[in-house]
Protein backbone atom coordinates (compact mmCIF):
# COMPACT_ATOMS: atom_id res chain seq x y z
CA UNK A 1 0.00 0.00 0.00
CA UNK A 2 1.10 3.33 -0.93
CA UNK A 3 0.16 6.90 0.67
CA UNK A 4 -0.86 9.51 -1.82
CA UNK A 5 -1.73 12.98 -1.14
CA UNK A 6 -5.80 13.18 -2.76
CA UNK A 7 -4.54 15.96 -5.75
CA UNK A 8 -5.02 20.23 -4.89
CA UNK A 9 -4.18 19.15 -0.79
CA UNK A 10 -0.86 19.50 -1.16
CA UNK A 11 1.72 22.32 -2.31
CA UNK A 12 4.55 20.70 -2.57
CA UNK A 13 7.15 23.34 -3.21
CA UNK A 14 5.13 25.33 -0.04
CA UNK A 15 5.86 22.46 2.22
CA UNK A 16 8.75 19.65 0.63
CA UNK A 17 8.93 17.68 3.81
CA UNK A 18 5.13 16.95 4.02
CA UNK A 19 5.51 16.04 0.39
CA UNK A 20 8.64 13.48 1.05
CA UNK A 21 6.95 12.02 3.57
CA UNK A 22 4.31 10.66 0.95
CA UNK A 23 5.17 7.58 -1.63
CA UNK A 24 3.70 9.56 -4.54
CA UNK A 25 3.34 13.16 -4.70
CA UNK A 26 -0.03 13.93 -7.34
CA UNK A 27 -0.03 18.18 -8.40
CA UNK A 28 -3.34 20.28 -8.05
CA UNK A 29 -4.97 19.61 -11.06
CA UNK A 30 -3.43 21.53 -14.13
CA UNK A 31 -5.49 23.11 -16.71
CA UNK A 32 -4.13 24.44 -20.26
CA UNK A 33 -4.91 27.60 -19.16
CA UNK A 34 -4.12 29.67 -15.95
CA UNK A 35 -6.88 29.86 -13.35
CA UNK A 36 -7.32 32.20 -10.26
CA UNK A 37 -10.04 29.99 -9.00
CA UNK A 38 -13.59 30.83 -7.13
CA UNK A 39 -14.21 33.79 -5.03
CA UNK A 40 -13.52 33.63 -1.69
CA UNK A 41 -15.27 32.29 0.88
CA UNK A 42 -13.42 29.22 -0.58
CA UNK A 43 -13.32 26.88 2.19
CA UNK A 44 -15.79 25.82 5.36
CA UNK A 45 -16.24 23.55 7.88
CA UNK A 46 -19.21 21.35 8.62
CA UNK A 47 -19.98 19.21 11.64
CA UNK A 48 -18.60 16.03 10.13
CA UNK A 49 -16.77 17.64 7.16
CA UNK A 50 -15.27 20.57 5.20
CA UNK A 51 -16.73 22.00 1.96
CA UNK A 52 -14.50 23.19 -0.98
CA UNK A 53 -15.12 25.38 -4.15
CA UNK A 54 -11.50 26.23 -5.10
CA UNK A 55 -12.18 26.23 -8.70
CA UNK A 56 -8.95 24.71 -10.07
CA UNK A 57 -6.66 27.33 -9.01
CA UNK A 58 -3.75 26.86 -10.98
CA UNK A 59 -0.89 28.59 -12.94
CA UNK A 60 -1.52 26.92 -16.32
CA UNK A 61 -0.19 23.82 -18.36
CA UNK A 62 2.50 25.99 -19.83
CA UNK A 63 3.71 27.74 -16.91
CA UNK A 64 3.47 24.82 -14.97
CA UNK A 65 5.63 22.57 -17.22
CA UNK A 66 8.31 25.26 -17.21
CA UNK A 67 8.32 26.46 -14.10
CA UNK A 68 6.92 23.89 -11.38
CA UNK A 69 7.74 20.94 -12.63
CA UNK A 70 11.26 21.11 -12.55
CA UNK A 71 11.25 21.91 -9.18
CA UNK A 72 8.70 19.09 -8.10
CA UNK A 73 11.54 16.76 -9.25
CA UNK A 74 13.89 17.84 -7.16
CA UNK A 75 12.11 16.47 -4.20
CA UNK A 76 12.54 12.77 -5.21
CA UNK A 77 9.11 11.60 -5.15
CA UNK A 78 7.40 10.17 -7.64
CA UNK A 79 5.23 12.90 -9.73
CA UNK A 80 1.69 12.19 -10.41
CA UNK A 81 0.02 14.99 -12.68
CA UNK A 82 -3.64 15.81 -12.10
CA UNK A 83 -4.70 16.63 -15.55
CA UNK A 84 -8.07 18.61 -16.24
CA UNK A 85 -9.50 20.27 -19.14
CA UNK A 86 -13.02 21.38 -20.20
CA UNK A 87 -13.29 18.91 -23.71
CA UNK A 88 -11.45 15.86 -24.20
CA UNK A 89 -9.12 17.31 -26.73
CA UNK A 90 -7.46 19.26 -23.52
CA UNK A 91 -7.08 16.96 -21.26
CA UNK A 92 -5.05 14.93 -24.37
CA UNK A 93 -3.37 17.97 -25.24
CA UNK A 94 -1.93 18.00 -21.99
CA UNK A 95 -0.95 14.63 -21.24
CA UNK A 96 0.76 14.83 -24.95
CA UNK A 97 3.11 17.01 -23.24
CA UNK A 98 3.94 14.80 -20.28
CA UNK A 99 7.05 12.36 -20.54
CA UNK A 100 7.22 9.16 -18.90
CA UNK A 101 10.91 10.34 -17.89
CA UNK A 102 9.40 13.06 -15.46
CA UNK A 103 5.95 11.79 -14.67
CA UNK A 104 5.12 8.63 -13.14
CA UNK A 105 1.51 8.46 -13.99
CA UNK A 106 -1.31 10.83 -14.70
CA UNK A 107 -4.65 11.08 -12.56
CA UNK A 108 -7.46 12.74 -15.16
CA UNK A 109 -10.25 14.90 -13.01
CA UNK A 110 -12.90 14.11 -14.57
CA UNK A 111 -15.22 14.97 -11.71
CA UNK A 112 -14.54 18.53 -10.22
CA UNK A 113 -17.94 19.55 -8.38
CA UNK A 114 -17.12 22.95 -8.62
CA UNK A 115 -16.47 23.96 -12.39
CA UNK A 116 -18.26 23.17 -15.69
CA UNK A 117 -17.46 19.97 -16.93
CA UNK A 118 -16.40 18.78 -20.37
CA UNK A 119 -19.19 17.90 -22.54
CA UNK A 120 -17.94 14.15 -23.13
CA UNK A 121 -18.06 11.25 -21.03
CA UNK A 122 -15.19 9.98 -18.76
CA UNK A 123 -14.67 7.14 -20.97
CA UNK A 124 -14.48 9.55 -24.04
CA UNK A 125 -12.10 11.31 -22.14
CA UNK A 126 -10.34 8.47 -21.08
CA UNK A 127 -9.86 7.53 -24.68
CA UNK A 128 -8.70 10.91 -25.73
CA UNK A 129 -5.66 10.28 -23.39
CA UNK A 130 -5.21 7.07 -23.87
CA UNK A 131 -4.21 7.69 -27.87
CA UNK A 132 -2.05 10.74 -26.50
CA UNK A 133 0.19 9.21 -24.22
CA UNK A 134 1.73 5.98 -22.92
CA UNK A 135 2.03 6.64 -19.24
CA UNK A 136 -0.04 4.95 -16.76
CA UNK A 137 -3.82 6.61 -16.66
CA UNK A 138 -6.16 7.00 -13.45
CA UNK A 139 -9.12 7.93 -13.63
CA UNK A 140 -10.74 9.98 -10.70
CA UNK A 141 -14.29 9.28 -10.44
CA UNK A 142 -17.24 11.24 -8.89
CA UNK A 143 -19.06 9.44 -5.63
CA UNK A 144 -21.83 11.21 -7.15
CA UNK A 145 -21.83 9.07 -10.44
CA UNK A 146 -25.40 7.37 -10.66
CA UNK A 147 -23.70 3.69 -11.25
CA UNK A 148 -20.08 4.02 -10.82
CA UNK A 149 -19.30 0.89 -11.29
CA UNK A 150 -20.77 1.24 -14.77
CA UNK A 151 -18.23 4.08 -15.53
CA UNK A 152 -15.33 2.14 -13.73
CA UNK A 153 -15.96 -0.75 -16.47
CA UNK A 154 -16.24 1.92 -18.90
CA UNK A 155 -13.02 3.91 -18.69
CA UNK A 156 -11.34 0.30 -18.11
CA UNK A 157 -12.70 -0.57 -21.79
CA UNK A 158 -11.53 2.84 -22.51
CA UNK A 159 -8.22 2.11 -21.44
CA UNK A 160 -7.40 3.72 -17.84
CA UNK A 161 -4.98 1.63 -15.86
CA UNK A 162 -6.01 2.69 -12.75
CA UNK A 163 -9.21 4.49 -10.75
CA UNK A 164 -9.12 7.50 -8.07
CA UNK A 165 -11.68 6.86 -5.91
CA UNK A 166 -13.38 9.54 -5.04
CA UNK A 167 -13.41 12.62 -5.63
CA UNK A 168 -15.31 15.59 -3.55
CA UNK A 169 -19.40 15.24 -3.56
CA UNK A 170 -21.47 18.44 -4.09
CA UNK A 171 -23.03 19.65 -0.55
CA UNK A 172 -24.01 22.94 0.80
CA UNK A 173 -23.34 24.74 4.26
CA UNK A 174 -25.40 27.59 5.51
CA UNK A 175 -24.30 30.32 8.24
CA UNK A 176 -25.87 31.45 11.23
CA UNK A 177 -28.20 34.30 8.87
CA UNK A 178 -29.35 31.24 6.52
CA UNK A 179 -26.65 32.60 3.69
CA UNK A 180 -24.55 29.86 2.07
CA UNK A 181 -21.12 29.89 3.59
CA UNK A 182 -19.19 29.48 -0.04
CA UNK A 183 -19.16 32.60 -2.16
CA UNK A 184 -20.17 29.36 -4.89
CA UNK A 185 -22.93 28.22 -2.65
CA UNK A 186 -21.95 24.41 -3.14
CA UNK A 187 -18.79 23.09 -2.51
CA UNK A 188 -17.09 19.72 -2.70
CA UNK A 189 -17.46 17.68 0.44
CA UNK A 190 -14.38 15.88 1.76
CA UNK A 191 -13.66 14.48 5.11
CA UNK A 192 -15.10 12.16 7.56
CA UNK A 193 -18.81 12.59 6.30
CA UNK A 194 -17.34 11.23 2.72
CA UNK A 195 -15.75 7.87 4.08
CA UNK A 196 -18.32 5.75 4.25
CA UNK A 197 -20.12 6.69 0.38
CA UNK A 198 -15.85 6.53 -0.81
CA UNK A 199 -15.93 2.53 0.93
CA UNK A 200 -19.12 1.67 -1.08
CA UNK A 201 -17.61 3.46 -4.53
CA UNK A 202 -14.11 1.30 -3.43
CA UNK A 203 -15.42 -1.91 -3.62
CA UNK A 204 -17.79 -1.06 -5.91
CA UNK A 205 -15.33 -0.61 -8.79
CA UNK A 206 -12.74 -3.51 -7.58
CA UNK A 207 -16.17 -5.99 -7.87
CA UNK A 208 -16.59 -4.48 -11.47
CA UNK A 209 -13.12 -4.17 -12.62
CA UNK A 210 -9.60 -5.41 -12.75
CA UNK A 211 -7.85 -1.48 -12.24
CA UNK A 212 -6.16 -1.08 -9.54
CA UNK A 213 -7.88 1.44 -6.79
CA UNK A 214 -6.57 4.44 -5.07
CA UNK A 215 -9.08 4.85 -2.27
CA UNK A 216 -9.64 7.59 -0.88
CA UNK A 217 -12.03 9.71 1.79
CA UNK A 218 -11.70 10.92 5.10
CA UNK A 219 -8.79 8.70 5.66
CA UNK A 220 -7.74 10.31 9.23
CA UNK A 221 -5.93 7.17 10.98
CA UNK A 222 -4.42 3.84 10.15
CA UNK A 223 -7.41 1.87 10.49
CA UNK A 224 -9.36 4.01 8.02
CA UNK A 225 -6.68 3.00 5.77
CA UNK A 226 -6.94 -0.23 6.69
CA UNK A 227 -10.60 -0.52 5.80
CA UNK A 228 -10.07 0.74 2.40
CA UNK A 229 -7.45 -1.77 1.40
CA UNK A 230 -10.68 -4.05 2.87
CA UNK A 231 -12.83 -2.73 0.89
CA UNK A 232 -10.51 -3.30 -1.98
CA UNK A 233 -7.98 -0.42 -2.44
CA UNK A 234 -4.61 -0.47 -3.82
CA UNK A 235 -3.44 2.20 -2.42
CA UNK A 236 -4.60 4.85 -0.52
CA UNK A 237 -4.89 9.13 -0.40
CA UNK A 238 -5.12 11.33 2.63
CA UNK A 239 -6.65 15.06 2.30
CA UNK A 240 -8.62 16.75 4.45
CA UNK A 241 -7.12 15.28 7.54
CA UNK A 242 -3.71 16.69 5.82
CA UNK A 243 -4.46 19.96 6.48
CA UNK A 244 -5.14 19.61 10.04
CA UNK A 245 -1.68 17.16 10.63
CA UNK A 246 1.01 17.65 8.10
CA UNK A 247 3.23 15.33 10.14
CA UNK A 248 -0.23 12.99 9.69
CA UNK A 249 2.05 10.28 7.32
CA UNK A 250 4.26 8.84 9.84
CA UNK A 251 1.01 8.35 12.26
CA UNK A 252 -0.64 6.62 9.53
CA UNK A 253 1.78 4.35 8.54
CA UNK A 254 2.13 3.21 12.11
CA UNK A 255 -1.32 2.94 12.99
CA UNK A 256 -1.88 1.15 9.68
CA UNK A 257 0.56 -1.48 10.65
CA UNK A 258 -0.75 -1.71 13.91
CA UNK A 259 -4.45 -2.45 12.73
CA UNK A 260 -3.48 -4.88 10.02
CA UNK A 261 -1.46 -6.65 12.93
CA UNK A 262 -4.61 -6.82 15.00
CA UNK A 263 -6.91 -8.02 12.08
CA UNK A 264 -8.07 -11.45 12.89
CA UNK A 265 -6.90 -14.06 10.26
CA UNK A 266 -9.70 -15.72 8.58
CA UNK A 267 -9.52 -19.28 7.47
CA UNK A 268 -9.57 -18.50 3.51
CA UNK A 269 -6.40 -16.07 4.31
CA UNK A 270 -4.23 -17.11 7.04
CA UNK A 271 -1.43 -15.06 6.90
CA UNK A 272 -2.72 -11.39 5.47
CA UNK A 273 1.06 -9.75 6.01
CA UNK A 274 1.36 -6.29 4.57
CA UNK A 275 1.95 -7.84 0.68
CA UNK A 276 -0.75 -9.28 1.09
CA UNK A 277 -2.77 -6.39 0.56
CA UNK A 278 -2.30 -5.72 -2.88
CA UNK A 279 -4.81 -5.56 -6.29
CA UNK A 280 -4.61 -9.44 -6.71
CA UNK A 281 -5.47 -10.77 -2.58
CA UNK A 282 -7.41 -8.32 -1.45
CA UNK A 283 -8.95 -8.72 2.16
CA UNK A 284 -12.10 -11.26 2.24
CA UNK A 285 -14.70 -8.94 1.59
CA UNK A 286 -13.03 -7.77 -1.40
CA UNK A 287 -12.05 -11.35 -2.66
CA UNK A 288 -15.46 -13.19 -1.64
CA UNK A 289 -17.74 -11.23 -3.16
CA UNK A 290 -15.96 -10.52 -6.93
CA UNK A 291 -17.92 -11.42 -9.29
CA UNK B 1 6.65 24.50 10.67
CA UNK B 2 6.88 22.70 13.20
CA UNK B 3 3.40 20.85 15.07
CA UNK B 4 3.84 19.77 18.75
CA UNK B 5 1.24 18.96 21.20
CA UNK B 6 1.26 21.74 24.08
CA UNK B 7 0.03 21.96 27.36
CA UNK B 8 -2.55 24.65 28.42
CA UNK B 9 -1.09 26.73 31.52
CA UNK B 10 -3.85 29.52 31.69
CA UNK B 11 -7.01 30.80 30.02
CA UNK B 12 -7.89 33.97 31.06
CA UNK B 13 -10.76 36.40 30.12
CA UNK B 14 -9.99 40.05 28.70
CA UNK B 15 -13.39 41.76 27.94
CA UNK B 16 -15.51 39.00 26.30
CA UNK B 17 -12.08 37.35 24.30
CA UNK B 18 -10.19 34.87 25.82
CA UNK B 19 -6.20 34.64 26.33
CA UNK B 20 -5.32 31.14 25.79
CA UNK B 21 -1.48 30.59 27.12
CA UNK B 22 0.24 27.37 26.68
CA UNK B 23 3.97 26.13 27.61
CA UNK B 24 5.80 26.95 24.73
CA UNK B 25 7.92 23.67 24.16
CA UNK B 26 9.91 23.54 21.48
CA UNK B 27 8.26 25.64 19.12
CA UNK B 28 9.54 28.97 18.25
CA UNK B 29 7.67 32.26 18.60
CA UNK B 30 8.64 33.62 15.12
CA UNK B 31 8.06 37.10 14.37
CA UNK B 32 4.93 39.32 15.47
CA UNK B 33 2.45 39.25 13.00
CA UNK B 34 2.86 35.44 12.15
CA UNK B 35 0.60 32.75 13.28
CA UNK B 36 -0.09 29.26 14.40
CA UNK B 37 -2.63 26.86 13.73
CA UNK B 38 -4.50 25.09 16.82
CA UNK B 39 -6.53 22.37 16.68
CA UNK B 40 -9.93 22.86 17.65
CA UNK B 41 -11.46 19.89 20.29
CA UNK B 42 -14.05 18.21 18.40
CA UNK B 43 -13.52 19.70 15.13
CA UNK B 44 -12.04 18.90 11.81
CA UNK B 45 -9.84 21.75 10.75
CA UNK B 46 -7.70 23.21 13.13
CA UNK B 47 -7.65 27.31 13.76
CA UNK B 48 -5.45 30.17 12.50
CA UNK B 49 -4.07 32.09 15.62
CA UNK B 50 -1.76 35.35 15.02
CA UNK B 51 0.95 34.88 18.08
CA UNK B 52 -0.47 37.71 20.78
CA UNK B 53 2.62 37.47 23.56
CA UNK B 54 5.30 35.57 23.46
CA UNK B 55 6.71 35.58 27.51
CA UNK B 56 9.57 33.26 28.05
CA UNK B 57 8.63 29.62 27.85
CA UNK B 58 4.89 30.73 26.76
CA UNK B 59 3.03 31.43 23.74
CA UNK B 60 -0.21 33.08 24.33
CA UNK B 61 -3.21 33.62 21.56
CA UNK B 62 -6.19 35.99 22.08
CA UNK B 63 -9.58 33.79 20.98
CA UNK B 64 -13.20 35.76 20.21
CA UNK B 65 -15.26 32.62 20.49
CA UNK B 66 -17.46 33.60 17.67
CA UNK B 67 -18.39 30.07 16.24
CA UNK B 68 -18.07 26.13 17.38
CA UNK B 69 -14.00 25.97 16.97
CA UNK B 70 -13.22 28.99 18.63
CA UNK B 71 -15.16 28.54 21.08
CA UNK B 72 -13.97 25.05 22.11
CA UNK B 73 -10.79 26.93 22.25
CA UNK B 74 -11.48 29.51 24.20
CA UNK B 75 -13.63 26.58 26.64
CA UNK B 76 -10.06 24.94 27.17
CA UNK B 77 -8.65 24.59 30.58
CA UNK B 78 -5.31 24.37 32.41
CA UNK B 79 -3.44 21.07 31.84
CA UNK B 80 -5.78 20.70 28.73
CA UNK B 81 -3.26 19.76 25.51
CA UNK B 82 -4.07 20.39 22.10
CA UNK B 83 -1.50 20.61 18.77
CA UNK B 84 -0.57 23.54 17.40
CA UNK B 85 1.37 23.79 13.96
CA UNK B 86 3.79 27.33 13.28
CA UNK B 87 4.79 29.64 13.19
CA UNK B 88 3.63 30.47 9.59
CA UNK B 89 3.35 32.80 7.21
CA UNK B 90 5.06 36.42 7.30
CA UNK B 91 4.75 38.69 9.98
CA UNK B 92 5.15 42.85 9.87
CA UNK B 93 8.44 44.12 8.71
CA UNK B 94 10.05 45.80 11.26
CA UNK B 95 12.09 48.82 10.10
CA UNK B 96 9.98 51.43 10.48
CA UNK B 97 10.64 55.20 11.43
CA UNK B 98 7.54 56.02 12.94
CA UNK B 99 5.39 53.16 13.80
CA UNK B 100 1.81 53.56 14.82
CA UNK B 101 0.02 49.97 15.14
CA UNK B 102 -3.65 50.09 14.83
CA UNK B 103 -6.35 47.18 15.73
CA UNK B 104 -9.68 46.81 15.82
CA UNK B 105 -11.64 44.17 17.53
CA UNK B 106 -10.31 41.11 17.93
CA UNK B 107 -7.87 42.40 15.41
CA UNK B 108 -5.66 43.41 18.25
CA UNK B 109 -4.79 39.98 18.52
CA UNK B 110 -1.04 40.22 17.37
CA UNK B 111 -0.20 43.84 19.09
CA UNK B 112 0.86 43.04 22.36
CA UNK B 113 4.36 40.83 21.04
CA UNK B 114 4.40 43.71 17.97
CA UNK B 115 4.59 46.12 20.63
CA UNK B 116 7.22 44.69 22.73
CA UNK B 117 9.65 43.54 19.84
CA UNK B 118 8.98 47.74 18.80
CA UNK B 119 9.37 48.68 22.05
CA UNK B 120 6.17 50.10 22.75
CA UNK B 121 5.34 52.74 19.65
CA UNK B 122 1.78 54.45 19.96
CA UNK B 123 -0.84 52.19 19.95
CA UNK B 124 -4.66 53.13 18.24
CA UNK B 125 -7.10 50.88 19.08
CA UNK B 126 -11.01 50.75 18.13
CA UNK B 127 -13.80 48.50 19.36
CA UNK B 128 -17.36 47.67 18.98
CA UNK B 129 -18.47 48.09 23.05
CA UNK B 130 -16.84 49.24 26.35
CA UNK B 131 -17.34 45.42 26.84
CA UNK B 132 -14.88 44.51 24.40
CA UNK B 133 -12.59 47.52 24.83
CA UNK B 134 -11.56 45.97 28.28
CA UNK B 135 -8.64 43.79 26.13
CA UNK B 136 -6.73 46.90 25.29
CA UNK B 137 -5.83 46.13 28.80
CA UNK B 138 -3.15 43.91 26.96
CA UNK B 139 -1.65 47.32 25.34
CA UNK B 140 -0.80 49.68 28.34
CA UNK B 141 -1.14 53.43 26.99
CA UNK B 142 -2.98 52.83 23.92
CA UNK B 143 -5.46 55.53 22.40
CA UNK B 144 -8.50 53.65 22.76
CA UNK B 145 -12.16 54.62 20.73
CA UNK B 146 -15.63 53.05 20.61
CA UNK B 147 -17.79 53.21 18.21
CA UNK B 148 -19.76 55.12 16.78
CA UNK B 149 -16.11 56.70 16.63
CA UNK B 150 -13.20 54.89 14.42
CA UNK B 151 -9.81 53.97 15.46
CA UNK B 152 -8.99 55.42 11.52
CA UNK B 153 -9.29 59.10 13.25
CA UNK B 154 -6.63 58.44 14.80
CA UNK B 155 -4.27 58.39 12.20
CA UNK B 156 -1.66 61.21 11.42
CA UNK B 157 0.38 61.69 8.11
CA UNK B 158 3.44 60.25 8.60
CA UNK B 159 2.84 57.18 10.94
CA UNK B 160 3.97 54.04 9.68
CA UNK B 161 0.55 51.83 10.16
CA UNK B 162 1.08 47.96 11.24
CA UNK B 163 -2.44 46.97 11.49
CA UNK B 164 -4.89 44.21 11.87
CA UNK B 165 -8.84 44.31 11.96
CA UNK B 166 -11.74 43.77 10.21
CA UNK B 167 -11.73 43.99 6.31
CA UNK B 168 -13.59 47.59 6.26
CA UNK B 169 -10.78 49.32 8.80
CA UNK B 170 -8.40 47.52 6.84
CA UNK B 171 -9.48 49.11 3.47
CA UNK B 172 -9.95 52.42 4.84
CA UNK B 173 -6.23 52.67 6.46
CA UNK B 174 -4.83 51.51 3.02
CA UNK B 175 -6.51 54.64 1.44
CA UNK B 176 -5.52 56.46 4.12
CA UNK B 177 -1.93 54.83 4.00
CA UNK B 178 -0.95 53.29 1.29
CA UNK B 179 2.75 52.32 3.05
CA UNK B 180 0.75 50.77 5.64
CA UNK B 181 1.15 46.43 6.24
CA UNK B 182 -1.97 45.59 6.78
CA UNK B 183 -2.42 41.72 8.45
CA UNK B 184 -5.85 40.14 6.84
CA UNK B 185 -7.74 37.19 7.47
CA UNK B 186 -9.24 34.61 5.74
CA UNK B 187 -11.04 31.26 6.13
CA UNK B 188 -7.85 28.35 6.10
CA UNK B 189 -7.93 25.05 6.63
CA UNK B 190 -4.48 24.28 6.84
CA UNK B 191 -1.96 27.25 7.25
CA UNK B 192 0.75 26.32 4.81
CA UNK B 193 -0.74 26.67 1.30
CA UNK B 194 -2.30 23.80 0.81
CA UNK B 195 -5.72 24.35 0.82
CA UNK B 196 -5.94 27.41 -1.41
CA UNK B 197 -8.89 28.49 1.06
CA UNK B 198 -7.13 31.80 1.71
CA UNK B 199 -6.87 33.24 -1.43
CA UNK B 200 -7.28 36.74 -2.03
CA UNK B 201 -7.29 38.67 -5.22
CA UNK B 202 -4.92 41.43 -4.50
CA UNK B 203 -4.46 43.74 -8.07
CA UNK B 204 -5.88 41.25 -10.02
CA UNK B 205 -2.91 38.65 -8.56
CA UNK B 206 -4.53 35.82 -6.33
CA UNK B 207 -2.51 35.59 -3.00
CA UNK B 208 -2.59 32.58 -0.09
CA UNK B 209 -2.88 34.10 2.70
CA UNK B 210 -1.03 31.76 4.67
CA UNK B 211 2.27 31.52 2.50
CA UNK B 212 2.44 35.24 0.91
CA UNK B 213 0.93 37.03 4.17
CA UNK B 214 -0.77 37.56 6.35
CA UNK B 215 0.66 40.70 6.33
CA UNK B 216 0.73 42.48 3.09
CA UNK B 217 1.65 46.05 2.13
CA UNK B 218 -1.23 48.31 1.66
CA UNK B 219 -0.22 49.29 -2.10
Amino acid sequence: MRVLNASGCLDALAAPAVARSLDVFVTKTITPLPRGGNAPVRIAETDVGMLNSIGLANPGRDRFLAEHLPRLLELGVPIWISVGGFSAAEYAETCGLLSGDDVAAVELNLSCPNVEEAPETAAEIVAACRSATQLPLYAKLSPGTPDIADSARAVEAAGADGLSLVNTIRGLAFDERLQPKLASGTGGLSGPALKPIALACVHACRRATELPVVGMGGIATGRDALEFVAAGATDVAVGTALFADPGLLARLRTEFEAALAATEPTPADPQPGLDGFNSENTLQIGANERV
Amino acid sequence: MRRETLTVIGADAVGPYTLLRFRRGRLEAGSPGQFFMLESPGRLLPRPMSLCLAPPGELAFLIDPIGPGTAALAALERGDRIGVLGPLGNGFQLDVRRPLLVGGGIGIAPLPYLSEVLRRPRVALGFRTDHHAEAAALLPGADVVVEPRLVTELLEPGDDVLACGPEPMLRAIARLAPTAQLAWEAPMACGFGACHGCAVEVDGEWKRLCVEGPVLCAS
